[in-house]
């Protein structure tokens, strides 16, 4: 029969009725258009700015800024440069989100967890909470808290003094700071004495599933972190001394600050991203199989064990992905700091571009700086739940 | 107004490139049949929308005043709030026709915005406002003071100037919106509010008590403010600036918007030049002979301007000072119609 010898397959012929073929040629004209669009767009943006004799280019970068910046982690001066004005901004951003993270991450899993508590009035507490708060404007929020602070808090000279040399005022809070030569030192000690933690902790993970020795992790967790930050001290000459605040003229003069822009800025967005990120957790939580609640509790485990030992990290795959979304978005909301006078990247960029009136490379550093920093958390989160992500053999 | 601002950028990036070309700022005006101003977003005695959504202020004023000198009508102009941050891409990407907010003068906004000033309606200084109750008598008792301000004017860098040519410490909170920074300074979080002068007056009127406040003495900087305009259009640019001229030429020969119908019989050659009752004046920068007659007619001489917006007969009740006419010890002098 016919039917039975093997067919020679139609000769592919490259042409139009090809799918393979149409697909790419749909594919180039999709690329080539949005190319010739974003050629347009920048050709004409140049040709207008030379036309009106605007100044282009990030030359401005290397002049003097010529203002005070309130906050900084580096030093700053009037005298300093635009482009570390910009670094300073960048710094202040990445401290109030980092904080921020930290915070309403932990926050989060306790309000979380407490939603679905069967406590009665702690469960309906958390919830008025995250509904309460999840509802009203982060920025209505921020001004709430910046009101708050600046209008209930005493003036300097009547500040409270809850502990001693530890100040409360409208000008923030004021605590002792370690000064000196040393200081340097005792930080690279610390960090040491932490990364060695990370890693002895690995190294006794590995040999107790090798061996089946465990490990006391805290007794030498407890000794790094004295002995390394005590080596650099005794190294960098021992140079340290406790710089107290002191009241002069105006304000305090020495120690550290808290200032009320930072605390409110940070206060704001941890309550605000606790409230979604507790709702995250709570999701997370709901979403383990009663089955295994039901095999954990028939081992005997207490509740708090069951949590901690099976549900969470089975949790966790559901957690991590909208949870990197939530950080994402904290680190966007910190741009709202320009509300309340906190000197993040926006607030530093927008005055910068009123003074040298370049607001086109402005709008681009802003946006490559929250790029980089939002792609750095993508990318870190990624890999973290492709770690507790289920394996399947 | 962060959406504003990507708006602005966006209209940069699409306006059509022929708005840069020359004449066509005049003819584009000439053909709305009425003047695009823009001006700030609130600040009393210079330009602030009452309930109504009417406009009044010095500013306006001055806006009133071009477009008396292009259409023979005060009324014929649309005003367009703009924050410190908006006005010059507002201006650059022709969203209005010229920005009267008092704007600071200086060679950096005259040679790198593509923008050019015509002329300065309004001399100031940034000053300094504290609470009477801290005693402070001089800007130079302010050392380790915490200083609130708005972001993004030339007020954040005359501060800095200034503190760090006296070698005095000081911290500044910088805060995006008026009632935020204001209410940072009222609440005690700052020791002291900077801005101009003028803005310092206006801003004390509506404070709760305004007689705890003083303005401390110290001048931090020169501010002449005056309307822009864009490079590119010296037609426009001789409306705009002669409009301001007029103004003060007629306060300087008496002519006032209540006696100037008499004042068109007057002998005096000036007086007859700058009401175009000798001709050819207004031709030249291609509006009508009576243009000035119009402007005093309808707004004002520059002092009625003044006095009605901010001088004695506003609640901001400014001196004249720097702003008096030549002749009365002040720096104000216009220039000569003819």
């Amino acid at each position: 029969m016919n039917s039975s010898l093997p067919r020679r397959p139609p000769a592919r012929r490259l042409g139009w009725h090809d799918p393979g073929v149409r697909s790419a040629i749909y594919q180039i004209l999709a690329v080539g258009a949005v190319a010739l669009a974003v050629w347009f767009l920048i050709s004409n943006l140049l040709h207008n700015l030379s036309a009106r004799h605007i100044t282009t280019g990030f030359a401005f970068l290397h002049r003097e800024a010529g203002f005070d910046i309130g906050e900084t982690l580096l030093d700053y001066s009037p005298a300093s440069t635009y482009g570390r004005a910009i670094w300073i901004g960048i710094l202040n951003t990445l401290l109030v989100s980092a904080l921020g993270v930290v915070f309403s991450t932990l926050l989060g899993t306790l309000v979380g967890i407490g939603r679905l508590s069967r406590n009665w009035l702690v469960a309906k507490l958390a919830m008025l909470y995250v509904e309460a708060v999840r509802n009203v404007p982060l920025l209505l929020q921020l001004f709430f808290w910046y009101s708050l602070i600046t209008e209930s808090m005493p003036g300097p000279r009547q500040a409270h003094r809850p502990l001693p040399d530890v100040f409360l005022s409208n000008r923030g809070l004021k605590i002792p700071a370690l000064h000196g030569e040393s200081v340097d030192g005792m930080l690279l000690g610390l960090v040491l004495a932490l990364v060695g933690i990370v890693v002895l902790r690995y190294w006794g993970r590995r040999r107790q599933q090798a061996t089946g020795r465990p490990f006391a992790l805290g007794r030498w967790a407890l000794g790094l972190i004295v002995v390394l930050p005590g080596l650099g001290w005794l190294l960098s000459g021992r140079h340290l001394a406790l710089e107290v605040p002191v009241l002069r003229g105006f304000n305090f003069a020495g120690g550290w600050t808290l200032s009320p822009e930072l605390a409110a800025l940070l206060v704001g967005l941890v309550v605000y991203t606790t409230a979604f990120t507790a709702e995250v957790v709570r999701a997370g939580i709901q979403a383990v199989d009663a089955g295994q609640w039901e095999a954990a509790n028939s081992l005997g485990l207490r509740r708090g064990l069951v949590l901690r030992l099976v549900v969470l990290p089975q949790a966790l795959r559901v957690i991590v992905p909208p949870m990197t979304s939530q950080y994402l978005n904290l680190v966007k909301n910190s741009s709202l700091a320009v509300a309340i006078g906190y000197p993040d990247i926006v607030s530093i960029l927008d005055t910068m571009m009123n003074q040298t009136g370049q607001a086109i490379e402005g709008v681009l550093l802003i946006m490559a700086a929250y790029l980089t920093v939002s792609l750095t958390i993508a990318f870190f989160m990624n890999w973290y739940n492709r770690r507790v992500a289920l394996v399947e053999r | 107004m962060k959406a504003l601002k990507l708006i602005a950028g966006g209209a940069a990036l699409f306006a059509a490139a022929s708005v840069a070309q020359a004449g066509t700022t005049f003819d584009a005006v000439q053909k709305r049949g009425f003047v695009q101003c823009g001006v700030s977003t609130g600040v009393a005695g210079f330009s602030i929308a009452d309930s109504k959504g009417k406009w009044t202020g010095l500013d306006v004023d001055f806006c009133h005043a071009v477009a008396a000198t292009m259409f023979g009508d005060a009324s014929k102009v649309k005003f367009t709030p703009l924050s410190v941050q908006q006005r010059f891409t507002a201006l650059q990407s022709a969203e209005v026709d010229l920005l009267s907010r008092g704007t600071t003068q200086t060679i950096t906004r005259d040679t790198t915005l593509g923008l050019i000033g015509t002329g300065v309606d309004f001399y100031d200084s940034q000053g300094i406002m504290v609470k009477k109750a801290s005693g402070v008598k001089s800007a130079k008792d302010l050392a380790g003071a915490t200083i609130c301000l708005q972001p993004g004017t030339t007020t954040q860098l005359n501060l800095a100037d200034w503190f760090r040519a006296h070698k005095i410490e000081f911290k500044t909170v910088v805060i995006d919106k008026l009632d935020e920074a204001l209410g940072a300074f009222v609440a005690g979080r700052c020791d002291a509010y900077t801005t101009d002068k003028s803005a310092l007056a206006a801003l004390r009127t509506t404070l709760a008590n305004p007689d705890q406040y003083v303005i401390l003495p110290e001048n931090f900087s020169k501010e002449p403010l005056g309307p822009m305009v864009r490079q590119g259009d010296e037609q426009w640019f001789n409306v705009v600036r002669w409009t301001l001229n007029a103004m003060l030429e007629a306060e300087e020969y008496g002519v006032t918007s209540k006696n100037v119908d008499e004042e068109l019989k007057s002998t005096n050659p000036n007086v007859q030049r700058i009401l175009g009752v000798t001709p050819g004046i207004g031709k030249g920068m291609g509006v009508d002979d009576k243009w000035a007659y119009n402007i005093v007619k309808q707004v004002g001489n520059y002092g009625e301007v003044f006095d009605r917006n901010v001088g004695k007969d506003s609640a901001l009740k400014l001196d004249r000072g720097l702003n008096a006419q030549y002749r009365d010890g002040g720096i104000q002098y216009g220039w000569p119609i003819r």
